[in-house]
């Protein structure tokens, strides 16, 4: 059973004056999270994805669907109840969001304090905590006088104050520079190895699927319109939006500007190999040609390494009278998808 | 004239003991008060910790009603109620009672702006670990606006010291009504600047110890 179930949600802002409309933030979403998986919710700002994520621990009401947390209807639930749930959530921010008036010791301790867990184990909590998140000799200080990345690790270490079984990450690191991003991204990794806590991950930035997420979702307007392995949605995008954001950390298949320039260069044929995980070795493919007495020359795309699995599209220059290659793409067919430049 | 300031010495002094304890007790009262209509007012706003229109709609009239009437003038025009209420309408418990109410409502937008500077990210931190409206007010908006708030009250303090002296005009001691009795009637401009010193020094006071614990609070 998944640990996150959401059925036709939608989340309807009603008009504020007379004159603006209603905003449908969340429209009639399906979304399956199961329990120890990093799940991926990319889109761009505006479509709904930080709605979505506060859905989950109620910190926004939805106005329809159904909501199961943990096997539990949530939509129902009284305030009261749900402060309980959201113990069991924990939560970060793009912003941190720590309390600046708060040491980080303290800042850690409050969501123990909330759930009136008793001191001595309280403290015992928080030093592990510190340990952790690998800022032990922070403990005394106060958020200001943290980096960045060091400030998202309390954030990190409050949110699992209370051993939690899911994480809420809401662009947890777009404020932090790349270097800091890939830190605070291991930790999110350890937390999930280790806890086996279900992370949820809001992210504009398709890096940080693909470093982290096993699962992705995509949202546009308000509505989830592709879901899958992140191997998947990589290295076959269904939808526009999806291979807008695959094409910003891979390199597939040239772009009409970019084919024009490539075409001045090489006015002989052009065609595409798309390599997937598992089948056939580019080095076989490539002796192929040879053989065949067809030239090549490589002159865009990438192979790409996504959760252990290959993929990539290759873009080439052939070189040889057509017969010869006509024959020589007939027989590297059967092992590689092979699409001609026009 | 010498022997005119000597003479009055005595009660120069007690007159600004009576300012300090009119202003003492108003901005326990007043700051009490102003503080809860403040937070009244800011939990109940739209998008808030507890957001009701109506209740909202309700304080921020109030408040927008009492707060610009001038100081002199709701004065003289509550003191029939405040003798019903406390069986006199002169001498400075009346005064500290009119200006603790009078103050409430200027101080509830003080603390009201404060609270404001709070980032909402924060509040929502603290609600997303199932932290409930109550406790919130008191473990995170507070101490978060804390600093702040030192600084408004310094302010509002400033603003009390005005009212406890111009209450001198209905009956009320301190200052104020020393500078009019000995300085103004007597036509004794030494002794009115006197009053006008020792104020002036008072509230000096208050604002750097103000500006020195919020500094201490804010860490910057």
């Amino acid at each position: 059973m998944p640990i996150v179930a959401l059925r036709d949600v939608s989340k309807v802002y009603p008009a504020r004056g007379r004159n603006e409309k209603e905003v449908r933030a969340i429209e009639s979403v399906d979304l399956d999270i199961e329990a120890g998986e990093i799940y991926g919710i990319i889109g761009y700002s505006g479509a709904g994805k930080s709605t979505l994520v506060r859905l989950v621990n109620a910190l926004e009401r939805a106005t329809s669907g159904s909501i199961q947390v943990n096997g539990t209807e949530i939509t129902s639930l009284p305030e009261r109840e749900l402060r309980k749930l959201r113990l069991g959530i924990g939560m970060i921010f793009q912003q941190f969001n720590l309390f600046t008036s708060k040491t980080v010791w303290k800042n850690i301790e409050y969501p123990l304090e909330v759930a009136g867990v008793p001191v001595a184990e309280r403290n015992a909590r928080i030093s592990d905590l510190l340990h952790f998140v690998g800022l032990a000799d922070k403990a005394g200080n106060f958020p200001d006088q943290l980096s960045g990345g060091q400030k998202q690790r309390v954030g990190i270490a409050r949110a699992l104050a209370t051993s939690p079984s899911i994480l809420l990450a809401d662009e947890a690191t777009s404020a932090l520079d790349p270097e800091t991003t890939l830190e605070v991204l291991a930790l999110l990794r350890r937390v999930n190895e280790e806890f086996g806590t279900t992370i949820i991950v809001i992210t504009h930035e398709m890096e940080v699927i693909k470093s982290i997420a096993h699962k992705v979702a995509v949202m546009e307007k308000g509505r989830v319109i592709e879901t899958g392995t992140v191997f998947e949605v990589f290295s076959d995008p269904q939808t526009q939006a999806s291979k807008r954001f695959v094409s910003t950390v891979v390199r597939a298949v040239p772009e009409a500007e970019e084919l024009a320039v490539l075409r001045a260069k090489h006015p002989g044929r052009i065609v595409t190999l798309s390599f997937a995980d598992g089948n056939v070795s580019q080095a076989a493919v490539f002796l192929e040609f040879g053989r065949q007495g067809v030239g090549f020359e490589l002159i865009y795309g990438g192979i790409n390494d996504v959760q252990g699995r290959t993929f990539g599209h290759l873009t080439l220059a052939l070189t040889g009278d057509d017969p010869t290659i006509d024959a020589a793409l007939e027989t590297v067919r059967e092992s590689v998808a092979v699409t001609e430049v026009k | 004239m010498d022997r005119l300031i000597n003479d009055l010495q005595p009660l120069l002094w007690q007159s600004a003991w009576e300012t300090l304890y009119i202003v003492g007790l108003t901005l326990l009262f007043g700051g009490l008060g102003g503080l809860i209509i403040g937070i009244g007012l800011y939990v109940t706003r739209s998008g808030s910790l507890v957001p009701n229109r109506a209740i909202f709609a309700v304080l921020n009239a109030l408040v927008n009603t009492i707060r610009p009437i001038p100081f002199i003038i709701f004065l003289v025009a509550v003191q029939p109620l405040i003798r019903q209420l406390i069986g006199t309408g002169i001498g400075n418990t009346a005064i500290i009672v009119t200006i603790s109410i009078a103050a409430s409502f200027g101080i509830s937008r003080v603390v009201e702006q404060n609270l404001l500077t709070v980032q909402p990210g924060v509040i929502e931190a603290a609600r997303s670990v199932g932290a409930g409206p109550l406790r919130i007010i008191r473990t995170v908006l507070l101490p978060e606006a804390f600093g702040p708030l030192i600084l408004g009250y310094a302010f509002v303090f400033v603003a009390l010291v005005d009212m406890a002296t111009v209450a001198g005009l209905v009956g009320g001691g301190g200052l104020g009504a020393f500078a009019l009795s000995y300085g103004y009637k007597q036509f004794n401009p030494a002794v009115t600047w006197t009053a006008v010193l020792l104020i002036v020094i008072l509230v000096q006071a208050i604002q750097t110890l103000g500006n020195a614990w919020a500094k201490k609070v804010l860490r910057r």
